[in-house]
């Protein structure tokens, strides 16, 4: 129905946007996987393309490669909050919420429940997408107590290591010393155990990485998306670095993101066995996975 | 129950589905015995509600469990507890947002808990109910009657309806689902009880069958549309304002703000239709003396007025049913002839009186009087009224 919704009436379409055109004719909706999705990114029009993030900002290419992976953008639903990510993921041509400071597991809890409730036989997904302040320090327990009700959606935290959007204070996910502002004499404690946090919260799907590699992080996001429609939710915690405010040079974006893979962003990825047996199951499928 | 077994005459729970119209006023009433807990459940019940998320907190748990039997017998779609009245709050509006009819409750300290939601409700136009049991706020603690969270909720952008007793409660849960729910209006609403002199008292109330319910909310009637992705991609907020440092951006904001309100004002003709009037006056037409008040308040306030009567005193009192919006012709005119206005209240800050001298300014000369207030839990018999009255007046008892 959603996909039925977007075409519009043949002799509607000569005034309508020229990028809304662009996105029916040329967008990922209703096309597989293999035709757009990350590997095609550049072929095709993709759903966040201008955003006002800063040059260089690794989170800006992170969030365009969530935006290619998504396995059914025609249905998806994204939820933010305060924080950089927000200005890149409320220009794309999919749903956005942006809720109160932290909320957005509160306001995906009720969202998921919502569309179960009125659409019974359409799988909707719903992606919650907030920095490392927004899901660890101000949204904590909503991400907590989401997970721990097994609430059936992706839950993806862009960790910088900083609030980047207020002007560069210290989150629960600095690291220990680091000097940011308002820890003046450095960070007298370490990075909360996200993932860690994620596995006992009943998590069924968890991933640590810095997406160094498109398709590695791809995979991971569709994985992370496919597993949340059906068994429990899925948490994604990637390194998406602030390049602003831990001064990296714009040229060494992507050395300083290969760094942290070698050290605490190696790559750790932890499944259930059901969602290991689902994974098996939609990838020896060549075809696009829909519900 | 499924929303794949709601027909055109019936919904999920085989319920007979009507107007509003026919529930409230044509609709065969019984007599039954019940709180105000009870009676919202009976409510909930008769309005096909798609969604409700609880927390607990005293007064209003009761109330909140009963709904929770409801989604168990399979009369509400959505029912959990969430983690605290502010995850509570912003779950309501993920509910609501996807296109479903949503209830929760809350009182006191909790309200405050969730206070970032409100405005963000109204904002987003949601049409959610709130029913607030309302207990007071801390510190000290108390969890006695006492409406002071109401002042708080006043400039939220939220309708807010206040109920005297149990009957009330039930009727004014079903209109409001209603009137949030009109295109033209479409904000959250809180409709208000006093917790305990409400929501634990238990009173004689009339009710309609309960095989009847509300024709389910159409969410594609809406002005803005539900994020449920049935909808045509855009960029949603290709040039987000907070981005902006214009004067267009800040007259869209401005804008944005007047028009919540707007839409509030716009209430007005439904709920005067569905609750049979914005206020409710009683007593005296010529009299000398009214009584302004809501809620539990305003039941005090009539026991006064009899006891006036008693004594060769003209008075009146004048229930205001609608806070938000403020139903300030109703007022005007049913004190423009008085010569005192007593506004007696369950708080400390005279929140009512407030809006009571700020509607009245320059409009009328009675002299108004922001007493008895009674707080943290004290009653307000008759007599403390009539006190402030004879202190703060010529008249004399036996007059």
């Amino acid at each position: 129905m959603s996909l039925k919704y977007m075409t519009p009436a043949s002799k509607f379409k000569r005034y309508l946007p020229k990028d809304y055109v662009e996105l029916v004719d040329y967008g990922p909706f209703g096309k597989d996987y293999s035709e757009v999705g990350v590997k095609n990114m550049g072929t095709f029009k993709e759903l966040v393309e201008e955003h006002p993030m800063c040059s260089g900002c690794w989170m800006a290419y992170y969030i365009k490669i969530i935006f290619a992976s998504l396995p059914n953008p025609e249905d998806t639903v994204t939820i933010g909050t305060a924080g950089c990510g927000r200005l890149a993921i409320s220009q794309a041509a999919v749903p956005f919420i942006y809720g109160n400071y932290g909320d957005q597991n509160a306001i995906a809890s009720g969202l998921t429940r919502a569309f179960r409730q009125r659409f019974p036989d359409r799988q909707k997904d719903v992606i919650t997408i907030a920095g490392d302040g927004g899901m660890m320090d101000i949204g904590f327990s909503m991400t907590m107590h989401a997970w721990f009700r097994r609430e059936k959606f992706t839950t993806i935290m862009l960790d910088n290591e900083v609030y980047g959007n207020t002007g560069g204070q210290e989150s629960g996910m600095s690291v220990e010393g680091a000097v940011l502002k308002m820890s003046p004499k450095g960070k007298n404690f370490g990075k909360m155990p996200a993932t860690q946090l994620a596995i006992t919260a009943g998590c069924v799907y968890v991933v640590k990485m810095s997406p160094t590699n498109i398709n590695k992080a791809s995979k991971a996001i569709r994985r992370a998306i496919f597993a949340a429609r059906k068994l429990g939710p899925t948490f994604i915690h990637a390194y998406t670095s602030c390049n602003i405010e831990y001064s990296i040079p714009t040229p060494d974006v992507f050395r300083d993101a290969k760094e942290k893979e070698k050290g605490r962003f190696a790559f750790e990825e932890y499944m259930t066995p059901e969602a290991k047996e689902l994974f098996a199951t939609i990838e020896s499928k060549k075809k696009r996975e829909v519900s | 129950m499924s929303i794949k077994n709601m027909t055109e005459e019936k919904n999920w729970s085989g319920q007979k589905l009507v107007s509003t119209d026919y529930m409230l006023f044509e609709a065969p009433r019984e007599k039954h015995f019940m709180t105000g807990s009870e009676v919202l459940k009976e409510a909930v019940k008769r309005c096909t509600v798609d969604a409700s998320v609880s927390y607990p907190i005293t007064p209003q748990s009761e109330a909140a469990h009963l709904i929770g039997e409801l989604w168990a017998e399979g009369y509400v779609g959505v029912y959990f507890r969430g983690e605290n009245e502010f995850g509570v709050m912003s779950e309501v509006q993920g509910c609501s947002m996807a296109g479903a009819r949503t209830i929760t409750t809350t009182s006191g300290p909790g309200t405050l808990r969730a206070m970032e939601n409100f405005p963000t409700w109204s904002g987003t136009r949601i049409p959610c109910q709130l029913v607030l049991m309302a207990r007071g706020i801390n510190s000290p603690l108390s969890i006695q009657p006492d409406n002071l969270e109401v002042s708080f909720l006043l400039e939220t952008g939220c309708m807010i309806w206040y109920a005297e007793n149990v009957q009330e409660l039930f009727d004014m849960s079903i209109a409001a689902f209603t009137v949030a729910e009109q295109p033209d209006v479409h904000v959250p609403i809180i409709t208000s009880v006093d917790g305990f002199f409400v929501s634990h008292t238990r009173e004689a109330v009339m009710l309609p069958p309960d095989d009847i319910a509300l024709r389910p909310y159409n969410p594609y009637a809406a002005p803005l549309p539900p994020i449920d992705s049935e909808m045509p991609p855009g960029r949603f907020l290709r040039d987000p304002f907070v981005m902006k440092s214009n004067y267009i951006s800040y007259a869209t904001h401005a804008s944005w703000q007047w028009e919540v309100r707007s839409a509030v004002e716009r209430s007005k003709p439904y709920a005067r239709h569905y609750l049979n009037g914005l206020a409710h006056t009683t007593g005296d037409e010529d009299a000398e003396v009214a009584f302004v008040a809501c809620g539990t308040a305003a039941h005090q306030a009539k026991e006064a007025q009899r006891e006036l009567t008693k004594l060769g005193v003209k008075s009146k009192v004048v229930k205001l049913r609608t806070i938000r919006p403020f139903p300030h012709e109703e007022l005007l005119e049913a004190v423009k002839d008085v010569k005192y206005i007593f506004v007696p209240e369950f708080n400390i800050v005279g929140w009512l009186e407030k809006e009571v001298s700020k509607s009245l300014y320059g409009k009328c000369d009675a002299k108004i009087v922001g007493r008895p207030r009674v707080a943290g839990g004290m009653s307000m018999p008759a007599e403390a009224i009539l006190q402030e009255v004879f202190e703060n007046t010529g008249l004399k008892k036996g007059a």
